[in-house]
This record gives structure tokens, C-alpha cells and sequence, in this order.
């Protein structure tokens, strides 16, 4: 009656390798890497790329125990941390020559030490939290107000210049909080205006009303075009913060949204906060110049001359230098949308630019005046200017809808489009909940967590073994293997381990004894009923199950609202938790009861079982059975 | 090893009024604690800057006090954390400055004044955060309580859904009490593990209830009361076991999990401890007063196993 079929052995084997396989790599421990990625989205990592780190490496003398490049990024393992250090100095000076305008980002990092096959598989090491390996993590709320205010802003100018076109005459249009208000002196022109408008602007909907002797017509964004605004805006965002992050040198950022109007930033080793905030919640600004065409300043710009009053020197991308006036005939504010394309004649690569109703008016009228001259597109950042681009004019330019072209590949085009647009943030950001850990306090909490679950089981095991002899043995061979099937499973779905995770896991063992407590007991009571040795076995496990299931149930409702509701720590704890209970039916009860029966099921007499001392009221004598 | 030698039912029900008189008064003394002292929220629901700043030598913490002071930043609480050399720095949120220029100052004001102090980290939660993990907080208990209520209501009966729920609710309310008198802090790790254990407590009363259906099914002549007792005693040895085993982990956790997992593992602590009292003194006895019978339990698949021509129906051996 207690015996497995062969299969239910073989899922118990095939559990114990998979689980033994992956839970492998959290042995080997992390070894310092430096790790190598681009730092502009036009480039590619190539294996030239591979090729220098390694003569960097070999030049500079340090031995790294291995280079290796995948698909996004070059990691070189050394052996210890100083190594470490020569080697990313030596890599920065042979990848980036030129300090101030580095082409690839050079991060210190942490790499597990497992074996290629290992890696090969798939078996990673658990993924830690911020709280054990130290670090920075950000919560940034998106004002999606301003967001909302700048598309109605944008969409008040196109109006204006749309029934301009049309001839249809108003009395003013405004801007009114996310709303957009057009007065008209008849109902006439209110009518053709509401024609127009639902014509050409599919995300507005509008409602009129008389307003005194005037006609009023109030244009509203719809929510779905809402929603797209705030989408755009947020993924705008996600976008410029990845350019930025990219600067910081950092391994393994973590860029996520959150919500509908959040997105989290998490990097790991990063401990210079006050530098990490400053690029954060930097404003990137644009600004429009002319560019200064006399021949002083052609001097100035092949280095023969000195800068004429009045100017100023800035590079272009390329490293060619332009003087530009001092004047700001527009700035980044102005311009509402940039995108890569193509010219409609040449088609050639262009950058669409749109500008708002003031921007458009402005450039207008400046393209009028200055038709041949050339005028340039500059970005500040850090105080430092560049030009992204100076193109010459060629006509005059209405309407607000501006295009560059010319000597630009596609890939060109979408880089500056990008630049143009990420260079400054859709929405403004606030900081709304921020976290440092520092590297030491990290080392500690994996220390704390470690000792906690280890004593914890070391002490549980013990009194196990005690009570219940060697089906107390059997319970903490299980509970042991209860361990490596979570330690498997959270490492196989990469989840964020945390100090409340670690928490988590020793919670969880100690519930998870709970299910083989029930099952010793039950095979005890049944032994004290005077029940035979294997018939009290079964009747002990099958009785117990439906307990066992009944109390996990309503320890799993509990995790699951964790689950649900909880962030953050909250939710680290409650992953491995929930994760822990499942694993913890599979091992307490399917694999214990495997045990129990390779060891007694095959004994047809079996005259007495090891489970401690079975005591019964009606005899004064004990029952020793084991 | 037998820790549990009972030789006869112990009457637990016959002092039930006691117990549940005992639950009451410490329920009203918890409450009472709640209302006029109110819990110790942590910086993530009240939103504020923390800092864990730790020194070379034992930190004096007045020193700390009056270098903030002169920052002009008001309400700040200043006191070790762990040992004598780590020092916690709380601050309420200030209107006007971010969080960076606030926890960046404070670390030059200290810096200036004792060269070897050391930011191991600082937390700042904005105000709308907090808000909203309170809110969070307290939806996730509703679930909880509606989900293991609806279970019970299904698995057994509803007459012990509500006892369970009362029982462990109750347990809820007396650690929360323990955090109000002793204004330890509250923080998001501790509300994970008063959800824990009111998940893992109810654990308890359904071990009971299952054998007190089970003693309804086996023992026909015993009546409720006897029955319970029986159910008890005979679940007793298991409680104390598992509930001892759940602790040393939690002991373990409270004694090497450092300051950060302390107030977690306290709260585990009197969670388990009065888990064990609610389930074995009060919700069996909040079931038995609902007046839980044989019939609510042993439906109609019950008389069927039985053969109405068979003189021994209903006979059990």
C-alpha cells in the first residue's frame, strides 16, 4: 500500500535535477567585470570592438579570466577587484579617446562565476534587489497636466493656422487649462469652423455655445487621444532617461513605467546620488541661432581668427566648429514634435520638425528675411552646447511644419530626431520616492538574510530529528529540498530577491514544516489507535493532506493580497512567499511520502516505524517503536 | 519524544467564557492603545527623508540633533539604529526643497562636524506615496479577510468563517495594539507580516475544524462541547509543534536579521503567540456559541452511505 509507481520517482528525480541544475549557479558566487555597451543608438558593438578591449586589456598587462561579447555588450571577468579597476581605466582610455564625448560606456559590474554551460542553459544565479547589492532607485511621477496643457497648446496654434487657410474668420482663440476656446461673431462661421475642426482634428471634440453677443466654440482632447498624449509623453520620457543614464556608466539600469504616470529607475552599484539626481532631472534646452556669415567669422571657424562680438563658437557633431549669433531666435520650448522621414522630391532623409503657433509665427517670418542664410539647431546640456544641426534656408517656412535635410543618412536622421525630442523631457518629473543603499549595508543584508534562513532551518532540522526520529529526518530532508526547489524556481524566473524576500524564505520554511508536523502526528495517533505500522503510514498521509491543503489555501489568500496590493518590499516578500507555499506542497507532502516509502514501503512485515516515542493513555508502559 | 501525554479531553470549553472574556478585555485594551497613541508609521506612509548614517566610534546623537537643528529643518527624529554607531535621521517632508537637497545637505552638516560618518542609505517618499500604500495597506486586508471568509464559508460553514475571522482579527487588532503601546515603528515589512500571520493563524482554526467535522462523522454520541474538546486536545500536540517550529525561525530572524528585519520578526512573534491562544481558546469557542450542530456539517451525503434495511445504520465502529 506504500508504494510509488516508477513515475512518480522518476518526477521526483527529474524535480531534483532541475532544481538541483538551476539553483547550482547561486554557488559559484559573482566575480568583478568591467562591462562595455555604446553609448549612442547608432552604434553597434562589433567584434573589432572585442578585439580592442582585449588589446587594451593585454597592453595595460591585466589578466582577465574571460571577454566575452553578447549581443549588446562586451564583459570582461577579472579576479579580483583591482583588477577590476586597472582594467576599466585601461578599456575607458582605448575605447574613448576623447573623454568629454565618449562613444561607449564603460561600467564596473558584478558577474556570476558559474561555467559557460551553466550559462548556456540558462541558469543564472537569483537576481538581487537593491537592498543586498546597494544602489539608487527612483519613483518619478509624469505631470501629465503639463503634458495634456503643451498638446493643447499645440493644437490651439494648428487651429489658428487651419482656419486661416480656410478663410474662416474668428475673434480669438485661447487656450483655457486643457481646453481650447474659439469665439466667432455669428453662427455662420461657428458652423464652418466646427466643420473644419471635426475635419481635420480627429482627436477634439467640441461643444458651442452663445456667450453673450459672441459665439463661443470650446475644442476638448478626446480620452483616447488623451490617452496616446500621456503614452507618447511617458515613453518620451522612458527615452530620454535612458540617454541620460547611458552617460552615468551604469551595467544594468532598470527604466520601467509604472502605473499610468510612473517610471522607475533603479541602478544597481551606482552610490554617487547627487550625480545620478543631477542627470536625472536635468532640462536639456534647444535653442535656434543664425549662424554669422562674415568673413571674420569664417576665419574664426577654421581657427584663423578670433570670434567676432556678438558670437559665439560651438561644434557640430562632427567636429566642425560654426559661429553662431548670440541671439535666440526660438527655443525647445517652441517645438513640439520632431520626427525622422524622408524629403517628398528627393527623398532624401529628412527630420520633421513641428513647431507651436508662436514658433511657427517667428520662423516664419525669420526664413522670409534670411532665405540663403544658414541657421542652427543647438542643444545645452550640462551648460555645454552643440550644434545638432545647420542647414541653409531655402524659403520661406509657414505654417510651423520645418524639415532638415540634406548630407543625412536614415539612421542620421532618426538619431537627431531623437536627440531634437529626447534632448528635453515631454512632461516635467518629480522625484516621489527615492532609495540609496550603500554597497557595505547591501553585503550586510545578504549576510543577515543568509544567517537568518540557515540558523533557522539548522535549528528547525535539529529538533525535527529529535522528535521524530527519522521521519523528523525525513521531514528536514524535505524541508531541505523545499529550499533548493524555491532557491530553483525564483532563480529560473529571475525575481528580484530582497531582505524581505530573504525574510520571506525563512517564514515560509517554517510554515512549510508545518504539513510534515500534521503528517507525523496523524501516523503517531494512528499508531496510538493501534493501527499497523504501514496502514498508520497511509492513513497518516491521506488523512493529513486535506489539512495541509485547507491551511496552504488560506496562507496563499493572504500572499496573494500581498501580492496584489503590495509594492516594493511588500512585494519581494510576497513573490518568494506565495512561490515558497507551492513549492512547499510538492516537497512536503508528494516527495516526504517517496521517501517514506523507498525506506518502509517494500517491507510487507514491518513491525515498527521510527517516528519517536508513541505514547498511549491507557498503558502506563511506553510504546518504543523505534 | 513526546512532549504531549494527555490521557483524557481536556475540558477546554468549560472555561470558554473565561477565554473569550480575556480576548475582549485585551481587544479593548489594544484598541484603547490604537485610538490614544496611535502606531508609529515608518517615513514610507507618512512620507519624509530617512537616513542610516553610521560612525566610527558610538555617534552622540545631541551633537547630530542640534547640527540638523541649525539647518533649519524642523521635527527631526534623531536615534541609533542597531548599535551605537549607526544612527537613524528621520525627517517629515519640507515644503519647497527636494528630497536630494535635503539629505545631501544634512550629510555635509554631519560630515563637517565628525569626518568619519558614512551614508549607508536614505529613503525619501514622497507624501502622495505614502497615502497610497496606506490605502493599499488596508485593501489588501480586506481582501484577505473576504477571501479566507469566503473559503471557510465554502469548505465548511459559514457559522466558522465568522469565528475564524473574529478569532484572527483579533490577533490583527492585539499586535497593532503591541506596536501602539510601545510606538514601535510600523513600517511596510511589518503590515506584510501581520497579513502573513493572519493568513497562517487562520491555518490553525481550520486544523480544529477539520477534526471537529471529523468528530462529528466518527463520534455520533458525543455532544458539541465534548466534541470540541476532544477535537483540541487531540490537535493540541500539533499546534504547539508547528507553532514552535514557525518561531525558531522567526527567532532566528530576530536574532541574527539585524535591525531592519526586527520589527518584521516581533510582529511574527506575537502574531504566532496569539495564534495559538485565539485558535485554541477563542474561535472554537466563538463557533461553539454561533451553535454549530452535527446537521450544519454532515449534509445529506451523509444519510445516504446509510441503508435504511441495515439494523446497524448509524453505528460506527
Amino acid at each position: 500500500m506504500n508504494r510509488y509507481p516508477v513515475w512518480k520517482y522518476a518526477i521526483i528525480l527529474v524535480a531534483l535535477l532541475v532544481s538541483g541544475l538551476y539553483a547550482l549557479p547561486n554557488l559559484f558566487g559573482e566575480a568583478p567585470a568591467v562591462q562595455v555597451s555604446v553609448a549612442k543608438a547608432s552604434m553597434k558593438l562589433d567584434p573589432s570592438a572585442l578585439a580592442r578591449v582585449e588589446d587594451a586589456l593585454k597592453s595595460a598587462g591585466v589578466a582577465a579570466d574571460a571577454v566575452s561579447l553578447d549581443g549588446t555588450s562586451i564583459k570582461a571577468r577579472f579576479a579580483n577587484t583591482d583588477a577590476q579597476l586597472k582594467a576599466k581605466d585601461a578599456i575607458q582610455k582605448a575605447l574613448n579617446p576623447d573623454a568629454a564625448d565618449p562613444s561607449y560606456v564603460v561600467a564596473l559590474n558584478l558577474l556570476s562565476r558559474s561555467p559557460a554551460w551553466l550559462t548556456a542553459l540558462h541558469a543564472s544565479p537569483m537576481y538581487l534587489g537593491l537592498d543586498l547589492r546597494g544602489g539608487v532607485h527612483f519613483m518619478l511621477q509624469v505631470d501629465m497636466q503639463a503634458a495634456l496643457s503643451k498638446k493643447a497648446e499645440s493644437l490651439a496654434g494648428d487651429i489658428r493656422t487651419v482656419l486661416r487657410e480656410k478663410n474662416v474668420r474668428h475673434s480669438g482663440i485661447a487656450r483655457n487649462g486643457q481646453t481650447i476656446e474659439i469665439r466667432f461673431r455669428d453662427a455662420q462661421t461657428m458652423e464652418a469652423a466646427r466643420r473644419t475642426v471635426a475635419d481635420q482634428f480627429a482627436d477634439l471634440t467640441t461643444v458651442e455655445s452663445p456667450d453673450g453677443a459672441e459665439f463661443k466654440m470650446v475644442a476638448t482632447i478626446k480620452p483616447v487621444a488623451a490617452k496616446s498624449v500621456q503614452d507618447q509623453a511617458l515613453k518620451q520620457n522612458i527615452t530620454t532617461l535612458h540617454n541620460r543614464i547611458n552617460e552615468l556608466g551604469v551595467a544594468e539600469p532598470v527604466i520601467q513605467q509604472q502605473g499610468q504616470d510612473r517610471i522607475v529607475v533603479q541602478l544597481p552599484g551606482v552610490q554617487d546620488t547627487a550625480k545620478a539626481k543631477d542627470i536625472l532631472g536635468r532640462t536639456a534646452t534647444l535653442e535656434i541661432r543664425m549662424v554669422e556669415d562674415s568673413a571674420e567669422a569664417r576665419a574664426a571657424e577654421t581657427g584663423s581668427g578670433p570670434v567676432p562680438f556678438g558670437s559665439e563658437r560651438y561644434l557640430e557633431r562632427n567636429g566642425q566648429a560654426v559661429i553662431v549669433k548670440k541671439q535666440v531666435i526660438l527655443t525647445g520650448d517652441n517645438l513640439t514634435d520632431a520626427q525622422p522621414g524622408f524629403d517628398n522630391q528627393t527623398q532624401e532623409a529628412a527630420v520633421h520638425l513641428t513647431l507651436d503657433a508662436k514658433g511657427a509665427r517667428i520662423f516664419r517670418d525669420v526664413t522670409r528675411e534670411s532665405i540663403g542664410k544658414r541657421m542652427a539647431i543647438l542643444l545645452f546640456e550640462k551648460g555645454k552646447g552643440e550644434v545638432v544641426t545647420a542647414p541653409v534656408i531655402r524659403s520661406e517656412i509657414g505654417g510651423g511644419r520645418v524639415q532638415i535635410s540634406g548630407r543625412m543618412t536614415t539612421v542620421e536622421a532618426a538619431d537627431t530626431a531623437l536627440l531634437l525630442r529626447a534632448g528635453s523631457l515631454a512632461a516635467p518629473m518629480e522625484i516621489i520616492e527615492e532609495r540609496t543603499i550603500g554597497p557595505s549595508l547591501g553585503a550586510e543584508n545578504i549576510a543577515k538574510g543568509f544567517n537568518s534562513v540557515t540558523w533557522g532551518f539548522v535549528a528547525v532540522a535539529i529538533f525535527m530529528c529529535a522528535y521524530y526520529m527519522l521521519f523528523g529526518m525525513i521531514s528536514s530532508i524535505s524541508l531541505a529540498f523545499n529550499l533548493l526547489l524555491l532557491v530553483a524556481v525564483l532563480s529560473m524566473l529571475q525575481a528580484t530577491l530582497t531582505l524581505p524576500g530573504m525574510a520571506a524564505m525563512a517564514l515560509v520554511l517554517g510554515m512549510a514544516i508545518d504539513a510534515n508536523v500534521l503528517i507525523n502526528e496523524r501516523v503517531r495517533e494512528e499508531l496510538r489507535n493501534g493501527a499497523s505500522p504501514q496502514a498508520a503510514i497511509h492513513a497518516g498521509y491521506d488523512r493529513a493532506w486535506a489539512t495541509i491543503i485547507d491551511s496552504n489555501v488560506t496562507t496563499l489568500i493572504a500572499g496573494l493580497a500581498l501580492l496584489a496590493f503590495g509594492s516594493g518590499p511588500v512585494r519581494g516578500f510576497a513573490v518568494v512567499h506565495c512561490l515558497g507555499i507551492l513549492t512547499s506542497m510538492f516537497s512536503g507532502v508528494f516527495f516526504s511520502r517517496g521517501v517514506v516509502n523507498l525506506w518502509y514501503g517494500r517491507q510487507k512485515k514491518l513491525k515498527s516505524v521510527s517516528i519517536g516515542t508513541v505514547w498511549r493513555p491507557d498503558s502506563s508502559n511506553q510504546v518504543a517503536t523505534n | 519524544m513526546e512532549f504531549f501525554k494527555i490521557r483524557r479531553d481536556i475540558p477546554f470549553m468549560r472555561h470558554a467564557l473565561v477565554f473569550n472574556l480575556i480576548s475582549l478585555a485585551t481587544f479593548l485594551a489594544a484598541v484603547f492603545f490604537l485610538f490614544s497613541r496611535g502606531l508609529h508609521l515608518s517615513v514610507e506612509f507618512t512620507g519624509g527623508t530617512l537616513m542610516e548614517v553610521s560612525y566610527s566610534q558610538p555617534a552622540d546623537l545631541a551633537a547630530i540633533r542640534s547640527t540638523v537643528d541649525q539647518l533649519g529643518i524642523k521635527d527631526v527624529q534623531v536615534q541609533n539604529f542597531g548599535t551605537a554607531q549607526d544612527v537613524l535621521i528621520r525627517m517629515p517632508v519640507q515644503k519647497g526643497s527636494t528630497s536630494g537637497q535635503q539629505s545631501e545637505q544634512v550629510m555635509a552638516a554631519l560630515k563637517a562636524g565628525d569626518a568619519s560618518a558614512n551614508l549607508r542609505r536614505t529613503e525619501f517618499v514622497g507624501p502622495q506615496v505614502g497615502d497610497e500604500l496606506a490605502a493599499d495597506g488596508l485593501k489588501a486586508l480586506a481582501f484577505v479577510v473576504v477571501g479566507i471568509m469566503l473559503y471557510l464559508a465554502i469548505r465548511f460553514e459559514w457559522k466558522f468563517a465568522v469565528a475564524a475571522i473574529i478569532a484572527n482579527l483579533h490577533d490583527v487588532i492585539i499586535i497593532l495594539g503591541f506596536f501602539a503601546f510601545f510606538q514601535w515603528e510600523f513600517s511596510l515589512p511589518v503590515l506584510a507580516a501581520v497579513l502573513a500571520v493572519l493568513g497562517y493563524s487562520v491555518n490553525e482554526s481550520v486544523v480544529i475544524f477539520d477534526r471537529i467535522r471529523e468528530n462529528f462523522r466518527r463520534y455520533r454520541k458525543m455532544n458539541t462541547v465534548q466534541i470540541i474538546d476532544n477535537a483540541i486536545t487531540s490537535t493540541i500536540s500539533r499546534t504547539i509543534i508547528t507553532h514552535g517550529s514557525t518561531q525558531l525561525m522567526v527567532l532566528s530572524m530576530l536574532l541574527f536579521g539585524g535591525a531592519t528585519l526586527h520589527y518584521f520578526a516581533l510582529a511574527l512573534t506575537i502574531g504566532i503567540l496569539f495564534g495559538i491562544y485565539s485558535s485554541v481558546f477563542v474561535a472554537a469557542a466563538i463557533a461553539m456559541w454561533l451553535g454549530i450542530a452535527r446537521e450544519d456539517l454532515i449534509k445529506a451525503t451523509a444519510k445516504k452511505e446509510e441503508d435504511p434495511n441495515d439494523p446497524n445504520a448509524g453505528a460506527t465502529v
